[in-house]
C-alpha cells in the first residue's frame, strides 16, 4: 500500500494529488536534490545511498547517456563524451567559451544560433542538453522516492549569474520535463537552510568553498526578502586544489624524480582526497604509495601548513565583497558556510578568525543549498499554511521609456527583485504642451530604438504650462508573476492614463540573450549615441526657448542684438544638424552667452509686471 | 481498541516532531474522498479537538475524532521503504478494500 507523509494541520492531500516539490542543487562538480516529508527537509540518496551526484554526463553512441559515478570514471578512458563541469558553459556564447576554451577537452561545433554545441559520440549536444541530462536522473531519483510525479522544483543558481545563465538553466530544466517554480540564488538557499529569513532585517555571509570554485556573498535580508549586495569568488579555487597540492607534496617524498604517468597523478590525487577528508576528524593518517612500498604521515598540522596559502587566497574576495557592500564586521549577523571543502577544520579556523565570529555549521556544507531550495519549493508548491517566505523573482531586462531624443530612461534595472515599483517625474518639454507620449521600451540599450518596444500610451489633459513646468509622474509596477503596469498622473491636475503589459512577452529565450549580448558588445557606441543625442535634445530646448524670447520680447533687444542672437541660433542649427556633440555643447554655449543680457532684461520685466500696481509693503514678510 | 504505533513509527514521528519545534503529536484520520470511498489522515497536531480520543502508544499521543475511529479502531501504524520510497503506512484490520494504489480504501 502507498507510504504517506505526516502533514501539516489541516494539509492532508486528496489522494493522487500530493504537491511533490524539490529543492536542486545543480552544482559544477556535484548536484543534489532535496524535499520536505514530515516537515523535515533532507537531502534524496540514489539506490546505492549517495546523496551527491557528480554533475558530469557520458554519451554513448548507442544507448542513453550516463550520468554520476559511473561517467567519472569513465573520464580518463573517453574524455572527449564525457562532459564535466558543464555548468561553466551555461548561457554563455561561443566567444566566451573560445576564452576558456583551452582548459576544456571537448570538440566545439558553432552552430548557426551562437549557441556552443559539444561533439559527443551520442551528437551533438548543448551545456542546456546536457544540463537536462543531470536534472532527469535527479527528477528520477526523486520521483521513486516520493512515489509520485513532482510538481515543480525550486533549482539554484550562483547569484552572479546573468539572465542568459538563468534562462539556460530554467530551459535545462524544462527539457527534462520539470517545471521550475524558481531559480534562487546559493547563498539565498543557504540561509534558508538555516532558517535566517525568519530573523529580523540584518546581513549575512554565505562562504561556499566546493570542489573547483569559490563564491562569497553578502545578503541583506528586508521584510523577509534577500537581497544580494555584493558577491565575489575565484572560479578556479576549490577542494580539487588541496587535493594537487597534496599530491605534490606525496611526490616530493617519492624516490626519484620520474615525472608521474597520468594514471599515476589520478590515483595520488584519490589519495590525497582521502587524507584530506580523513583529517577533518583525525590528528594524523598515514599514506600508502601504490606500487612504490613508500608510506608518509600526514599530520593535520602540516596539511594546514600546505592548504594555508589556498585558504588565505579566499579571504581577498572576502575583504572585497565586504567593502563592495560598504559594511564593516560588526554589522555581519551570521556566517554560513557551504561547500565540502568547508568541513576542514581548518577553513572554519580561517573564516572564524577573519568575520570574528564562528561559522554556522550544523547542517552538511555539501547539501545545505539544496535543503535550502527544498524549503521554499515546499512553500512554493502550497504545503505551508502560510507562505512564509516572500517570493524572490528578478526582471530579465531592464525596463524604462522613452525621453525626448529617442533616449531610454530605465525606471528598473535588470534583475530587481519582483514584485517592485518605481516612479519618477518628468516634465514636459514644449510650453503649453497638453499630451504625453509614453513609449515603454525593455533593454539594456541607450537608444529607445535598439530596445523592445512594450506598449506605448499617451495622456492627455496636461494644463498648458511653459515648458518645464507640467509635472507628470510615471509608476511602473511589476507584480510576482512579471505583470507589469504603467501609469502616468499629472501632478497639478490628477489626471491619469495606465497601460498594463506583459514584459517578457514575445520574447524568446534567445531573443533575451541576444539583447544582452547586443548591450554589451554595442555599449560603446551606445554611449556615444546617447551623449549625441543629449546633446541634440539641449539644442532643441533652448532654440525653442530663444525663439519664444524672441517672439514675445522683441522691444528688450538693444540694437544690433537680435542679430547677434540670430547668428548664434543659425550656427546651433547647423552644428545640431551635424553628429558631433562637441561642436553642438560648444554652439550651445555660444548661445546661451550671447542671449545672457537679453535673457536677464526679461526676468527683470517679467518682475516688473508681477509687481506692477502693488505697494512694497504687500512683500514684507 | 487502541491505535498503536510500531517501534520504527514512533522513532520516526518523535524526530519529525522534533525537527518541526511544535506540535502536541499526530492526527490519524479517515475522511471520505479517493477513488475507494476513504482516505488516511496522517497530520501534526498544533491543537486538539475537545471530542478527540487520545491515545498513547511508543510515548507519541495519537488524536482521533470519535467518527474515524469508527473505521480505524485497532490499526496499527508501521513505518517502512519501499525501493527509495519510504513513509508511514496503516495496517488496519477494517480494511476490506483498498484502490490499486493504497490511498484509499473501503471498509
Amino acid at each position: 500500500m502507498a507510504l504517506l507523509q505526516i502533514s501539516e494541520p489541516g494539509r492532508s492531500d486528496v489522494p493522487h494529488e500530493r504537491r511533490l516539490a524539490a529543492g536542486i542543487d545543480l552544482g559544477t562538480t556535484n548536484s543534489l536534490i532535496a524535499t520536505v516529508r514530515s516537515g523535515i527537509a533532507e537531502t534524496l540518496p540514489d539506490a546505492a545511498g549517495n546523496h551527491l551526484l557528480p554533475s558530469v554526463v557520458r554519451y554513448f553512441p548507442d544507448r542513453p547517456p550516463v550520468v554520476g559515478i559511473e561517467a567519472i570514471e569513465a573520464a580518463v578512458v573517453d574524455p572527449l563524451n564525457t562532459i564535466a563541469s558543464v555548468k561553466r558553459l551555461m548561457g554563455r556564447g561561443i566567444a566566451d567559451i573560445q576564452r576558456i576554451g583551452n582548459r576544456l577537452p571537448y570538440e566545439f561545433d558553432e552552430g548557426d544560433t551562437g549557441v556552443p554545441r559539444i561533439r559527443t559520440s551520442g551528437g551533438v549536444r548543448t551545456p542546456v542538453e546536457v544540463s537536462a541530462d543531470i536534472l532527469r536522473v535527479l527528477k528520477d531519483r526523486a520521483e521513486a522516492a516520493l512515489g509520485g510525479l513532482l510538481t515543480g522544483v525550486v533549482i539554484t543558481v550562483p547569484a552572479y549569474f546573468d539572465d542568459a545563465q538563468r534562462q539556460a538553466t530554467k530551459d535545462a530544466a524544462r527539457l527534462a520535463g520539470l517545471k521550475v517554480f524558481r531559480l534562487l540564488n546559493e547563498p539565498t538557499a543557504a540561509a534558508v537552510a538555516y532558517g535566517l529569513d525568519r530573523k529580523t532585517e540584518s546581513v549575512f555571509v554565505v562562504y561556499d568553498l566546493g570542489g573547483g570554485t569559490f563564491d562569497v556573498s553578502v545578503l541583506r535580508l528586508t521584510q523577509g526578502v534577500f537581497e544580494v549586495m555584493a558577491t565575489a569568488g575565484d572560479s578556479a579555487l576549490g577542494g580539487d586544489d588541496m587535493d594537487a597540492t597534496i599530491a605534490r607534496w606525496l611526490l616530493e617524498g617519492r624516490a626519484g624524480s620520474v615525472d608521474p604517468g597520468p594514471g599515476e597523478v589520478r590515483g595520488l590525487l584519490r589519495v590525497a582526497r582521502q587524507a584530506r577528508e580523513r583529517l577533518t576528524l583525525e590528528e594524523a593518517v598515514e599514506i600508502r604509495l601504490e606500487g612504490t612500498g613508500v608510506t608518509r604521515t600526514l599530520t593535520r598540522h602540516e596539511l594546514n601548513t600546505l592548504i594555508d596559502p589556498l585558504i588565505e587566497r579566499t579571504l581577498g574576495p572576502c575583504r572585497r565583497v565586504l567593502r563592495d557592500a560598504g559594511l564593516v564586521l560588526p554589522q555581519i549577523a551570521e556566517v554560513v558556510v557551504v561547500g565540502g571543502a568547508t568541513r576542514m577544520p581548518r577553513v572554519r579556523e580561517k573564516v572564524a578568525e577573519f568575520f570574528g565570529r564562528p561559522p554556522l555549521t550544523d547542517i552538511d556544507p555539501d547539501r545545505v543549498v539544496a535543503i535550502g531550495a527544498a524549503l521554499q519549493a515546499d512553500v512554493l508548491a502550497g504545503n505551508k499554511p502560510d507562505a512564509e517566505m516572500l517570493l524572490l523573482d528578478v526582471i530579465p531586462l531592464s525596463l524604462g521609456i522613452e525621453m525626448m531624443g529617442g533616449l531610454v530612461e530605465r525606471l528598473i534595472p535588470r534583475n530587481s527583485t519582483i514584485p517592485v515599483a518605481k516612479a519618477q517625474e518628468f516634465t514636459t518639454f514644449k510650453d503649453g504642451q497638453v499630451a504625453m507620449a509614453i513609449h515603454v521600451v525593455q533593454g539594456e540599450r541607450e537608444l529607445a530604438s535598439d530596445c523592445r518596444s512594450l506598449a506605448r500610451f499617451e495622456l492627455r489633459g496636461i494644463p498648458p504650462l511653459p515648458a518645464g513646468a507640467g509635472r507628470v509622474r510615471v509608476t511602473f509596477q511589476v507584480d510576482a508573476d512579471g505583470l507589469l503596469s504603467v501609469s502616468a498622473r499629472e501632478l497639478t491636475t490628477g489626471i491619469e492614463s495606465q497601460v498594463v503589459v506583459k514584459p517578457s512577452y514575445g520574447l524568446t529565450d534567445d531573443e533575451i540573450e541576444r539583447m544582452l549580448r547586443e548591450s554589451l558588445e554595442f555599449a560603446h557606441e551606445d554611449v556615444a549615441a546617447r551623449t549625441l543625442r543629449e546633446q541634440q535634445v539641449a539644442a532643441d530646448r533652448l532654440l525653442q526657448a530663444v525663439a519664444a524670447a524672441l517672439v514675445a520680447d522683441l522691444d528688450l533687444l538693444v540694437p544690433g542684438e537680435r542679430e547677434t542672437i540670430e547668428h548664434a541660433m543659425g550656427a546651433l542649427t547647423q552644428a545640431r544638424a551635424q553628429t558631433d556633440p562637441e561642436a553642438i555643447r560648444k554652439a550651445i554655449a555660444v548661445l546661451d552667452r550671447v542671449t545672457q543680457g537679453f535673457a536677464a532684461r526679461r526676468m527683470d520685466a517679467g518682475v516688473r509686471r508681477a509687481v506692477a500696481g502693488r505697494h512694497v509693503e504687500e512683500f514684507e514678510p | 481498541m487502541p491505535i498503536t504505533l510500531t517501534e520504527v513509527a514512533a522513532e520516526r514521528v518523535q524526530r519529525f516532531l522534533k525537527g518541526r519545534g511544535k506540535g502536541e503529536g499526530l492526527r490519524l484520520g479517515v475522511r471520505s474522498t479517493g477513488c475507494s470511498g476513504k482516505a488516511y489522515v496522517l497530520e501534526f497536531v498544533d491543537q486538539a479537538n475537545p471530542e478527540d480520543l487520545v491515545f498513547e502508544s511508543q510515548g507519541v499521543r495519537v488524536f482521533v475524532d470519535p467518527k474515524s475511529l469508527v473505521y480505524l479502531d485497532g490499526t496499527e501504524l508501521d513505518y517502512g521503504k519501499e525501493g527509495l520510497n519510504e513513509g508511514f503506512r496503516f495496517n488496519n484490520p477494517n480494511v476490506k478494500g483498498q484502490c490499486g494504489c493504497g490511498e484509499s480504501f473501503s471498509v
